[in-house]
């Protein structure tokens, strides 16, 4: 192959994923450049947004590899079912991670802006808005992630192919909506 | 795959470590948005435009990352300048960013007029993403060559290793770019 069919093929294999993803992520955008005041109330909060967006993307991408790993090996059904101690553990463990880590995320946020000596709002506003947002974006992305992989691979898609698009393309948003939603509950509960 | 490792304890001690490392890193390109947050709030053009070009720059460098990962494990690339897969998907990789950066600036710009508070002129934003934009892709190719290269020569596999670390690396780059360009082309 020459330099240009290489370049042509990898163009048009990248270009429409690309283009789905940067949808998604100007609709984030949008939902972020609409948080001013909570970005304003909230000292150091715009420091949380990467690490829980690369999160949501890392843990529920993981999860859908997973889920579509075991369903070409077969060693779950493709009906899914509320039964199933594979899929429940993974989804389990998918959820439990997604919200460690944020909690993680939200002590190191709140050491890392003392430690530069950066306004930062209080440890408890940060861990509960965190905590809140990874258990509310958890939910909503497993469900994404587990009925298009398997509704996906019963129509005959590969969910490999699936699963890493859709997590970049809801995850942005899910993660920016929800961080939106849980830094106006713990503001309205008395938390800043 | 063996049914031990399905377990919730099993999954959640495997991945836990990894994910609280990428997320310090992560916690890297918080503290420069951060630093720019002024600016971020007096034009939230700008505040729309971070989350699509984390996005995009983890993209580009995933999507090279796995084409070329894919190229190792079947034999078919040799690290060399003049290998014409390294070379024809650096070539994408950088058209790709030029043809969907600027459409994401406008897009930016446009959804921020609908929204109704646009400060910044259509030029200027489209700017921003096209610079960011092109940077951030020769950014992402020198990041995956080295980092496939680096996998290659430690014999790692390199699916393991290249695409968390080329995604993560690019998203905090992706910040840093997007910091640069704003400095240079609207000011502090």
């Amino acid at each position: 192959m020459t330099v240009r069919e290489v370049a042509v093929e990898a163009y048009r294999e990248a270009l429409p994923v690309l283009a789905l993803s940067a949808v998604g992520g100007l609709f984030a955008g949008v939902v972020l450049g609409g948080m001013d005041a909570e970005l304003k109330r909230v000292a150091g909060l715009l420091v949380l947004v990467p690490a829980l967006l690369a999160t949501r993307g890392n843990v529920y991408g993981s999860l859908g590899a997973r889920l579509g790993s075991a369903l070409h090996q077969g060693l779950v059904d493709p009906t899914f079912s509320t039964d199933d101690e594979r899929v429940n553990a993974a989804v389990a463990a998918a959820l439990a991670n997604g919200v460690l880590v944020s909690g993680v995320a939200a002590v190191l946020t709140v050491a890392l802006l003392t430690a530069l000596g950066r306004p930062a709002a209080s440890l408890g506003t940060f861990v509960a808005i965190a905590l809140t947002a990874g258990l509310i974006s958890g939910v909503v992305l497993t469900v994404a992630v587990v009925s298009v992989v398997f509704v996906g691979y019963r129509r005959g898609l590969n969910p490999d192919t699936l699963a890493g698009p859709v997590v970049t393309t809801t995850g942005d948003v899910v993660g920016v909506a929800t961080l939106l939603v849980a830094t106006r509950l713990v503001l309205a509960l008395g938390g800043g | 795959m063996a049914t031990a490792e399905w377990t919730v304890r099993g999954i959640v001690r495997r991945m836990l470590p990894v994910l609280i490392v990428l997320t310090a890193i992560e916690l890297g390109s918080g503290i420069i948005l951060d630093t720019f947050e002024g600016t971020l709030l007096r034009y939230p053009t700008l505040l729309v435009l971070v989350p699509v070009t984390i996005g995009m720059a983890g993209n580009l460098g995933s999507i090279l990352a796995a084409r070329l990962s894919t190229a190792l494990h079947l034999g078919l690339l040799s690290f060399d300048a003049a290998d014409e897969r390294l070379a024809g998907n650096a070539v994408a990789t950088i058209a790709l960013a030029v043809t969907v950066f600027p459409l994401v600036g406008a897009g930016a710009w446009l959804l921020q007029t609908v929204v109704g508070r646009t400060a910044l002129p259509l030029g200027t934003v489209v700017a921003v993403a096209l610079t960011s934009g092109v940077v951030l892709a020769v950014l992402a190719v020198a990041v995956t060559t080295i980092t496939t290269y680096a996998a290659y020569r430690f014999e790692l596999d390199p699916d393991d290793v290249v695409i968390p670390v080329v995604t993560n690396v690019c998203d905090v780059l992706g910040v840093l770019v997007l910091f640069g360009a704003v400095r240079v082309l609207v000011g502090g």
